[in-house]
């Protein structure tokens, strides 16, 4: 596509700046990682390298168990959350009902709520219901203000669908409930999973709602779980500590990207139909 | 396999519109039928009613001897071939056609034998693990046939399945449509707006105008005796030509001149006398005057100034103008050259366009002053008010129909406005 020189050079450059500018946090979140607590205020990339900073995160009891509770509660939000954004988006795209239009904009003005207004409340509401500090009390909110965003992602590719298919299978003799799972969901996989990965991120980085509604290892997740970082000793800076599980924490986000981005395949409605 | 029957068939939308009206008809057992018509008449609507895809407003659908107008289409046994072919794109071949069988949990090894079958006849054996996405076009379609076939439905439902092939394709899968019909005997209702396919195609073929079926016949039938303007319009290429006429006495005066008219055409016409008509003309039903010989007597010259000549090597399009003083305004006539294009009608002082279809022997040349020659009995007169074909009455020939037991075509006039709106 780019076959001058010049153009080459420029697209190199260009694709060059975007990288650094988003690999160098990272890049030296992860140098501080291996750096022994000396080493920590050096200002050098390079000084060090010591794995005690990840044996000190790894032999952390609260970690461990603030890295479950991610795992756990970003996993249910976001499966709970893909399932009813699935069968909500798929009535909005496909069926014609009164209150479609309320229930969308509805579903926006969720949305647009900042979670710092709510979050009092909601600590009060909890307490008071008894589902303070546990998974539930954090998995409602997540998929609450995941929501939307999943329906509406969703409801674009479903819209993407020829309706025909559909067709074709109710007269193939589907139930509605058949054509949905066994040609809907399976053609909208990469809206799924563009959705599943929004809301898991949503859910795994939250910091408010995991700091505010929770208060021991029962629900801690790891973005608040590291707010009460102390390190292998309380005389100690926990930078390095901090910077080694910031560093395992980025992992499984990465992990689930490149897994279900290898699911995101353009063109996979290809040969349904002609023209 | 099994009859289909439309009884008062309606399909009105909320904001009131009409796309299908008041429609019978009665497919029989292993029929053939074609439903056609230019785009908005309903047609398509029509075969999606018999489906289950789009409600009965009023009326009554039989399949086999059932009432099936509140079933789901899952429960009524009929298979559809869609105009985009709407293959399942993450399935197989093997898996299109095997869908509806696993749905209704038939042995495994059965579906493969029936899978392996439709494949043989629709020569899809070697494509049977391939997606939808790697087939061409022609393939596609024939897999979305195959899809159908191997349900051994009570009937095929299809919904323009070839207008999306490439002209030669489409001819050669019309054969194969029509192959595949004959061999399994399944009740097939066809919906086209191209009116070659259908005269080729169907059995039976059920013109339908503005949701309003407008004559069901055999091909001939439609051909021969149009039972108004739109159906002596649409069906035929090149279209039939329409000049204004009045009948005096024992003739009928056309812009080309006076044409004294056989007696059986005299009767028929005769309540109209002195009334403004629209004449109807089939291009074959004119000749070089020449070549005429012992047909000469049956019909009348006249002089015309050929203007184009098109030479297919086994026929020969003359074209030329003739003008007219006679003032004519017909409604139908006009909906009808929006519809399909064509049927121009020379207005006062103005000039018309005709086709004649003439023996590849003729001597015509373009520009000349030939001797033409037109067929009197084969002239249809039209009412231009409400369309009826005064020529083709219900004492004609085109009423007697195969046995005549299924319910008359309605005559489409002008009983009722036509809709505004079109989709």
């Amino acid at each position: 596509m780019h076959n001058t020189a010049k153009e080459r050079t420029l697209w190199s450059i260009g694709i060059l700046v975007v990288l650094l500018y988003a690999l160098i946090p990272v890049a030296w979140i992860t140098s501080l990682s291996f750096k022994t607590p000396e080493e920590v205020a050096d200002r050098k990339f390079f000084s060090g390298f010591s794995f005690d900073n990840y044996d000190v995160v790894f032999s952390d009891d609260t970690f461990i168990a603030a890295l479950i509770n991610s795992i756990g509660i970003a996993g249910i939000a976001t499966l709970i959350s893909i399932v009813l954004a699935a069968m909500a988006a798929y009535a909005t795209s496909r069926l014609d009902f009164t209150g479609k239009t309320l229930i969308l904009s509805g579903a926006l003005a969720v949305a647009m709520f900042p979670p710092i207004s709510i979050v009092g409340s909601l600590f009060e509401m909890w307490r008071a219901i008894g589902i303070y500090d546990t998974w539930i009390g954090l998995i409602i909110p997540y998929m609450t203000f995941t929501l939307p965003l999943a329906i509406y992602t969703l409801s674009a590719f479903f819209r993407e669908i020829p309706w025909e298919l559909e067709q074709a299978a109710q007269v193939d003799g589907a139930t509605p409930f058949q054509a949905f799972r066994k040609i809907i969901v399976p053609l909208a996989a990469p809206g799924v999973f563009t959705a599943a990965i929004l809301v898991f991120i949503f859910a795994w980085n939250d910091f408010i709602f995991a700091n505010t509604l929770t208060s021991t290892d029962a629900a801690r997740t790891v973005p608040a779980a590291l707010a009460f970082f102390t390190g292998a000793s309380q005389f100690e800076q926990p930078i390095g500590a901090i910077a080694a599980a910031s560093v395992v924490v980025t992992i499984p986000i990465i992990i689930m990207v490149l897994i279900f981005q290898r699911r995101i395949v353009a063109g996979l409605t290809a040969g349904a139909v002609k023209g | 396999m099994a009859q289909i029957t439309l009884e008062g068939i309606t399909k009105r939308y909320p904001d009131g519109y009409e796309a299908v009206r008041d429609m019978n008809l009665a497919i029989e057992d292993g029929e053939f039928v074609i439903l056609v018509g230019p785009s908005g008449c309903g047609k398509s609507t029509a075969l999606r009613m018999i489906a289950g895809l789009e409600d009965i407003t009023e009326g009554e659908l039989r399949i086999g001897d059932e009432v099936v107008n509140d079933r789901a289409p899952k429960d009524r046994d009929v298979a559809m071939v869609f105009q985009n072919y709407a293959l399942y794109p993450h399935m197989s071949v093997r898996e299109n056609m095997g869908f509806a069988l696993k749905l209704r949990k038939t042995d495994k090894a059965e579906i493969d034998d029936k899978v392996m079958e439709a494949a043989r006849i629709l020569d899809l054996e070697a494509h049977l693990d391939r997606k939808p996405s790697q087939l061409s076009g022609g393939q596609r379609q024939r897999v979305a046939m195959g899809r159908a076939i191997v349900r051994d439905p009570a009937a095929f439902l299809m919904d323009e399945p070839l207008s999306n092939l490439d002209a030669k394709l489409r001819v050669q899968m019309r054969t194969e449509v029509s192959r595949i019909q004959q061999r399994l005997g399944t009740t097939t209702v066809y919906v086209t707006h191209d009116q070659t396919e259908a005269m080729t195609l169907g059995d039976r073929v059920a013109v339908m105008r503005s949701g309003m079926l407008q004559q069901v016949g055999s091909p001939m039938e439609l051909y021969n005796y149009p039972l108004n303007l739109f159906v002596a319009g649409f069906i035929g290429s090149p279209a039939m030509n329409f000049m204004p006429a009045t009948v005096h006495g024992e003739s009928v005066k056309l812009p080309i001149g006076e044409v004294r008219l056989p007696q059986e055409l005299r009767e028929k016409v005769a309540r109209a006398e002195g009334k403004q008509l629209l004449a109807g003309i089939r291009p074959e039903s004119f000749e070089d005057a020449e070549l005429t010989g012992e047909a000469r007597d049956r019909g009348s010259t006249f002089q015309a100034k050929i203007e184009v000549l098109e030479s297919l090597g086994s026929e020969l399009y003359a074209h030329f103008t003739v003008t007219t003083d006679q003032q004519i305004e017909s409604q139908e006539l006009r909906e009808l050259a929006e519809d399909i294009g064509g049927g121009e009608v020379p207005m006062a002082g103005e000039e018309g366009r005709i086709v004649a279809r003439l023996d590849p022997q003729s001597n015509v040349r373009v520009g000349q002053e030939s001797e033409l020659w037109v067929e009197a009995g084969r002239i249809h007169l039209f009412d231009p008010e409400d369309g009826r074909n005064l020529t083709a009455d219900a004492t004609g020939p085109a009423a007697t129909d195969g046995g005549g037991e299924q319910p008359a075509a309605t005559d489409g006039g002008g009983e009722q406005p036509p809709p505004t709106q079109q989709q």
